[in-house]
Parts: structure tokens; sequence; C-alpha cells
């Protein structure tokens, strides 16, 4: 399973790279959400499987009982998500603005600081 | 021995408050500041009586303990010659700038630049830890910029304030490097504790050439020596007691200061030799010829001082006592009359309006004291008895001719330069003065009082030291000699040492260099032909082709890598990643396959395939509601992964911000326009496409390295143990979030926070000043 999980991270990185690159805003706004996914995963899958065990007390016992999940990447990740959907209201927002501003979508047409 | 400390610091002390003091006394804070560099004088001045009996000062206290560097003093003969010509000259130059700068709006600050310079010069020459030199070397270099470049509306003065900072800060530099090279050999960066170790440890070091080119590069620089001496000519834009005081009496001596410093350590190899023979004889000679083609006072007297300071370096690489103490009375001389020259240079140009030979004579009736003045310097410079200049003279040539190697070479250089000296000390220091009186562009007036003052005093003492040559021998340069030579001398200064060669040599100076002085006209035509004809090859132009191509490189880089195009910023950062990590990764981690923990299900392959494919329509699709679609898609699939490898909190909150993230992107790609089809061409796509495909595999790559290490025991025990009995929660990873890591949460809530209130003003922003222009 990591194997798999390893090309599909490799396989949502690249996706995230190549619209990046491109020309088109929005497109790059797409390619950082998917960088974010990937990222996450890549935490997530680096911390170590555990399946269907969550990082859960059960009732009555005092501590958790392997195996169980690794509870610490997975509070990485879940600030790692919010923060992440801040970042791409922000950017959302930003390109909407420069949009109206400079009137243009295309990265290679923004070369300058000057709107 | 607290007094080296103030000594040195004061002078910084006061340069800080040097602009108020002026502001509260403008007419008279020459004087008032004078008295700082008059009182460090009359300090030193004590100090002559028991350092000529052979005592030695020190003063000392940890400055950067882990790397060794103290900032410690030293006073001992060489210093002390040093120091005394500093604060000396210093004194008579703070006065006379008053004068000569009166009204300027910007006074204060020359003077505070001024006594910087003062009290950085005093830190090298009492410095003895190699850094603290370096340091103090470096702010004079700091300082010379600023004056240099004093008057800094004019381009020239700009231009020459940054030759000046290039060539000698380039040179620091590498003398730093050298510094650091022989604390290295010696283990202790303390100059003192190097000599006690003598010159084996170093001399029979691999590292000794480098060490001592980059020494060298650091002296030559400073102390203008071919074919470095270029910066020294365009520094005499600096008004001219700045010239008089750094590029003449003390700054340009720093150079031949380290060469006397460190002599010790490097005497006796061949290169040392040679190298200050080589580039000492030809910068006296080049300077002096040079000298004889400029007709503008200043740059004359310029050339003049690069050629003394080739004589210096000369004398010093002869490396016999007799050079030694010929270096030194030389320096003595040069400072007291070169520092004269250039001070009634200026007073001339203040009284008469201008500098240039041709156009001035018979100032003498109108300028008497200024002349005077001018006369003394000039007669010293000539080297007629009985001014000190003389006995400078007679020591070079009895140094010369004692040579070790290619001595009938080096006599021939001594006694061309010096002949070239007394035409030059004619042209400067009596001509103008003499004849008849000629038309100048101001009425000749004599100068104030500040401005006449110094320059005679420095004459008159020039005049005074010839009289006893055996006290200012015995007390100055002995004492220095025996420091550079590491060995003491007696050698008796007089001013009449019998008939002998030197005597003979001496008159054929003068008689040569009266007929060079009769016979200025052509022979200035022909050397100007010489150096036209030469100048396309010469340093000077080099300079600028340096200057020229570093700038030319660094627009061609800037060209590149400030492209303004996101793309190629963006290829560069992965370029340079992919390259370096994989590299790391694939060269020094082994990388091989991992073993399976788990075992893949087939709905777990199938929701995988799902997502590959929906990042794939992500790229492909021109629709935007199918890119939102298909971004979803992978969103929804990354929760369902979280959910199944025992994740439901990253699952929920997933599905939560995936939701909102697609209403998000519908209403923000709604405002935008409907069908834009951007793309490059076929070749910049392939090349996206083959970064991000390589970093890609670069990342999956580090996944399947990164799952081989796990570390047991994990702290994840810690906080399973401590969930419930210390935070009293089942669910662990909300327990982390808001107890455990609770700051973290609330760094998280203040981002949030940023976002939301940046996400409000871009909004309000619109509709508050309307739509785009």
């Amino acid at each position: 399973m990591e194997i798999l999980l390893a090309f599909l991270i490799g396989g949502l990185y690249a996706a995230g790279f190549y619209l990046v690159l491109g020309r088109s805003i929005g497109k790059l706004i797409v390619g950082l959400v998917l960088l974010g996914q990937a990222a996450n995963l890549l935490i997530f899958t680096a911390g170590g499987l555990t399946r269907a065990h969550p990082p859960i007390v059960p009732e009555g016992a005092l501590e958790a009982q392997p195996p169980f999940a690794d509870p610490i990447p997975q509070a990485l990740i879940l600030t790692a998500i919010v923060i992440g959907f801040g970042v791409l209201a922000f950017a959302l927002v930003l390109v909407d603005r420069t949009f109206q501003r400079v009137g243009t979508y295309d990265t290679d047409d923004m070369t300058s600081t000057d709107a | 021995m607290t007094g080296l400390f103030t000594a040195v610091f004061s002078g910084f002390l006061l340069a800080a408050v040097a602009p108020w003091v002026h502001r509260l006394a403008p007419r008279r804070s020459g004087w008032i500041l004078a008295s700082l560099p008059l009182a460090l004088t009359a300090y030193f001045v004590l100090h002559i009586g028991p350092i000529a009996e052979g005592a030695a000062f020190r003063a000392g206290f940890s400055w950067i303990p882990f790397l060794g560097i103290r900032l410690s003093f030293l006073l001992d003969g060489l210093s002390l010659l040093f120091c005394l010509l500093i604060t000396g000259i210093g004194t008579l130059v703070v006065v006379y700038s008053g004068g000569y700068l009166k009204g300027h709006p910007e006074l204060g600050r020359f003077h505070a630049y001024l006594l910087m310079f003062m009290a950085s010069m005093l830190g090298v020459v009492l410095s003895d830890n190699a850094i603290a030199l370096f340091v103090f070397w470096e702010l004079t270099s700091l300082s010379s910029f600023f004056l240099i470049g004093f008057d800094h509306e004019r381009a020239a003065a700009r231009a020459a304030a940054l030759q000046a900072l290039l060539v000698t800060g380039l040179g620091g530099l590498a003398l730093m490097a050298g510094l650091l090279l022989m604390g290295r050999i010696y283990g202790s960066l303390e100059l003192s504790r190097m000599m006690a170790e003598g010159s084996g440890p170093l001399q029979s070091n691999p590292l000794f050439l480098p060490i001592l080119i980059l020494v060298l590069a650091g002296a030559f620089t400073k102390s203008a020596q071919f074919p470095f001496h270029i910066w020294l000519p365009n520094a005499m834009e600096a008004p001219a007691p700045v010239s008089a005081y750094l590029h003449a009496a003390t700054m340009v001596k720093a150079g031949v200061y380290l060469v006397a410093r460190v002599n010790p350590l490097f005497a006796g190899s061949p290169f040392w030799f040679w190298m200050l023979v080589g580039a000492g004889g030809v910068t006296m000679l080049l300077g002096a010829c040079l000298a004889m083609v400029e007709t503008d006072l200043k740059r004359i007297l310029a050339y003049s001082t690069v050629s003394a300071l080739g004589t210096l370096t000369l004398l010093l690489g002869l490396d016999t006592i007799r050079a030694t103490e010929a270096a030194l009375a030389f320096l003595l001389v040069h400072g007291l009359y070169k520092g004269a020259l250039f001070l009634t240079a200026g007073a001339v140009d203040h009284g008469a309006g201008s500098r240039n030979v041709a156009e001035l004579g018979g100032l003498r009736r109108a300028m008497p004291i200024t002349a005077l003045a001018a006369g003394l310097a000039a007669l010293s410079m000539a080297g007629i008895p009985p001014f000190f200049g003389f006995v400078g003279k007679e020591t070079i040539y009895q140094a010369v001719l004692g040579s070790s190697a290619a001595r009938g070479l080096v006599t021939s250089a001594a006694l061309l330069a010096n002949l070239l000296f007394v035409a030059i000390g004619l042209i400067v220091g009596i001509r103008p003065f003499i004849g008849a009186l000629k038309e100048t562009p101001q009425h000749p007036h004599e100068a104030p009082v500040d401005l006449w003052i110094g320059p005679l005093l420095l004459g008159a003492i020039g005049l005074a030291a010839g009289l006893v040559p055996g006290a200012v021998g015995h007390d100055f340069v002995l004492r220095a000699a025996s420091v550079v030579m590491d060995r003491t001398t007696e050698t008796h200064f007089s001013l009449w040492h019998g008939w002998n060669t030197a005597v003979a040599l001496s008159l054929v100076t003068f008689a040569a260099g009266l007929t060079v002085f009769a016979a200025r006209h052509p022979l200035s035509r022909g050397f100007a032909r010489v150096s036209g004809a030469l100048a396309p090859v010469g340093p000077a132009r080099g300079y600028f082709r340096i200057l020229d191509g570093t700038i030319g490189m660094a627009r061609g880089v800037t060209r590149v890598f400030q492209s303004g195009y996101l793309n190629r910023y963006l290829l560069f950062v992965l370029f340079t990643t992919v390259g370096l990590a994989g590299y790391t990764l694939f060269f020094r981690a082994r990388l091989s396959w991992p073993e399976e923990v788990l075992h893949v299900r087939f709905y777990e392959a199938g929701l995988v395939a799902v997502m590959l494919v929906a990042a794939l329509t992500a790229i492909r699709s021109r629709a935007r509601l199918v890119t939102v679609i298909a971004l979803g898609v992978v969103g929804y699939g990354v929760s369902l992964l979280f959910l199944f490898f025992g994740a439901p909190d990253l699952a929920m909150t997933q599905i939560l911000v995936e939701t909102l993230t697609v209403i998000l992107f519908v209403l923000i790609f709604y405002r935008l326009p409907q069908v834009i089809v951007l793309s490059r061409s076929a070749g910049m796509r392939l090349l996206d496409a083959s970064i991000a495909l390589a970093c890609g595999g670069l990342m999956t790559a580090l996944v399947l390295t990164a799952v081989r290490v796990q570390w047991r025991p994990s702290i994840a025990s810690y906080f399973s143990e401590h969930s419930l009995s210390l935070a009293k929660g089942h669910n662990i990873v909300n327990v982390i979030l808001v107890d455990f890591r609770g700051f973290d949460t609330l760094g998280e809530i203040t981002v949030l926070s940023a976002a939301g209130i940046g996400v409000y003003g871009l909004l309000k922003l619109r509709s508050g000043r309307g739509e785009a222009p």
C-alpha cells in the first residue's frame, strides 16, 4: 500500500508542479491545492500507515491499545489542512483582484511589479 | 595601560559629536576639535623617552574570546613613529580644515570623517592583533572613501571615492585572508606572539608563498604600488587637507607600515626581496615620471607621493639595517614635506583660485607666509642641506649602495627618482612663488592663519630636524628600525659624513635636478607622449575594464535569474531541488524498495486510480467547472484515504474544507472570463512536464525512503498514556491539538484570522475604490 501511495503522491506532486508552471493563474491555484494535498498525504504515509485503528482511548481503558494510528502526523496534517484552506481563500481573492486590476489571466504577462 | 585605548577610541567618540561641536562654534570648530589630536600628540611625545630606552607599552582585553580575537594594542618604536605622524599632522590638518572649508555647510560632517580616520589609523598602527588590525585597516579605507567623496554632488569625486574603496577594500580582503592563514600557522592572531616564534614556522609552511602574496596585495593596494597606484592620483578629488593627511602623510603609509611590521616574519625570502624591490622600484620611477607630466599642483604631488611610496617599499625590501633606517627616516621626511606641500597647494588654490602650475607665478608678494612654508618644504623635498630631507636622501644613497643584489640598477633608479624629486620640489614649492606675477582667476591674497600655520610648522620641523639629525635619528628612527629588523641598531645620523659616494651622488642629483627643472617643458611633453601611447594597456584602463566586466556579468546573471516570469523562477527552483535532493537521495541514501506493511485492497487501488485520473483531468480540462470537479474528486479521495487508515478527524475536516473549497472556486471562477486558452509551445510544455515529472518522481522516491524509517518507540505512546489521565480526552488527536500543542492551534487560528482579514480587505478594496482603472 505504501508503494501505491508513494506513486499517488508523486503523481499529485507532478500534476501540481505542472499546473503552477503553466500560464493560467487560475490553474496555478488548482496546482497549489494539489501540492497541498500531496504534502498532507506525504506526511501521512511517511508517518506509517495503520489500517482502521484511530488513535482513540476506548471507553473504560486508561490508554489506547496498540496497534493504533500515530496521532502526531494526524495532528500536524489537521493544522495543515486548515491553514491550507486559509491560504487558498486568500489566494483566490487575490487572483480575482489581480484580474480586476491588471486585466490578464496570464502569468507570462505579469512580469513587473507595477500594475 | 588604559591610555592606549583612550588614545584610539577618543577619536571615534569625538567624531561622533563633531557635527554638534561644529554647530555650537562654526567659526572656531577647527581649533576646538584640534585639541584632541594635540593632546594625543603630547601623550605620545611623553613616550619618546621610555621607548628610545627600549620600553614597549601594551594594553589588551578579550574581544571575541572563542575566535581568539583580542583587542590588543602595542606601542613600540615603530608604532610611536607613526602615532606621532598621525596625531601631529592630524592636529595641523584639523585646524587647516576649519579654515579651508570655512562656511561649507557640511564642515561638521567633514570633521567627523577626519577624526574617525585619525582614530582608525591610530588603531592600525597600534593593533597587535591581526583581526583588530584588519578592522582598523578597513575603517581607514572607509573614512578615505567618505573623504574623497566628500563633495558627493560631483560625479568625478564619487567615481574616485569608489575606485579608492574598491582597490583598497579588495586588497584589505586579501590581507585578511593572509593574516588568518598566518594565524592558523602560528596558532595565535597576536602579531607579537608570531614575532616571538620567529619566521621559521611561516617560511617552512607550503602556504608561505600564497600568504606572502595575500599580505603584499593588501600592502600594495593601500600604499598605491604599481599597478594599484591608479587610485591615488584620482583621490585628489578630495579637499586639500584630506590629500595632505590621508593620501600623503599617513593612510597610504599603512601598507608600508604593514610591510615593516611583518618584515621579521618574511625577511630572508627571495620572493619578499624581489616583490618589494621590484614593485617598489617600478612604482618609484613611474610615479616620478608621471608627476612630470601633470600640470595640476595636487596631481603632481600625488604622483610624487606614489613615487615616494615606491621608494619606501624598495628600501624595506633591501632588508639591510641601513635601508630600513633610510626608509623610516624618509617616511618622516616625506610626511613632513609632502603634508606641507599639499596644504600650501590648498592655500594657493584658496588664495589665487588656480592649481595649474602654468598659471601660477610671483605669488611671494601676495602670499609671503605660504611661500615661506612651501619653500621650506620644497627644499626638504629636494634634499638640500641642512634640511632633514638631505639626511634622508644621504641615508637612501648609503642604503642602495649597500644593496645585496642588483646594486647598480637599484642605485641608478634611486638617483633618477631623486633628481626628478629635486625638479618636482622646485616646480610645486618654488616656481609658483617666484618670477613675475601671473594673472590668476582670483586676485591673490594671503591665506588666514589656519591655512598657513600647518604648512609653516611642518616646513620648520623639516628644517629643525635636519639641524639635530642625531637626536631625531636616535629617538625615532633607530627604535623603529630595530622593531622592523628585530635587532637593535646604533647607527649615528648626521648631516655630514665626510666625502663619500653618497655625497657625490647628492651633488649629481642637485645638478641633474636643476637641469631637469630647466628642461621640464620638453621633458614633460616627452613623458606625456610615452604615457599616452601606453595608456590603452595601462592599469587605469584595466580597472574600468574589470569594473565594466563585473557589472556586465551581474547584469547578465540578473537578466537570467530575475526575468520576471514566474515560470522561469519556478523552473530554476525546481531544477535545483531535483538536482541536489535527487543526487543526495540516489547516491547517498541507499534507495531500495520498501517492504509492504499493508497489502493493497481492490477498492483502495481503484480510489488511487480515480484520483490520478482526476488530477490529470484538472490539468487537461479547459472548462472551469470540470477543473473544479476534478479538484473536488482528488480532495474527497484524500479524505477517504484518511478514513481508511485510522484518521477520522482528518477525513471529516478534509470533507468540510473540500466542500468549502469547491464553493469558493465556483464563486471566484465564475467572475473570471469564460474560455481562455493559455498554452505554451510544445517544447516549453515538454520542459514543464519533464521537470514536473522529475519532481513527482523525486517525491515518490522520498516517500519510499521515508516509510522505511520508523522510529520505535514512537513518542505516540506518551500521548496515548497521558491523553486521558492528564487531559481528560479520549480522542488523542483532538487532545494534542487543543491541549498538548494548544499554542500551535492558537497560532493556526491567528493565521486563519489574518487570511480572513486579508480576504475581507481585498473585497472591500474593490467596492471602495471602484473597478479597475
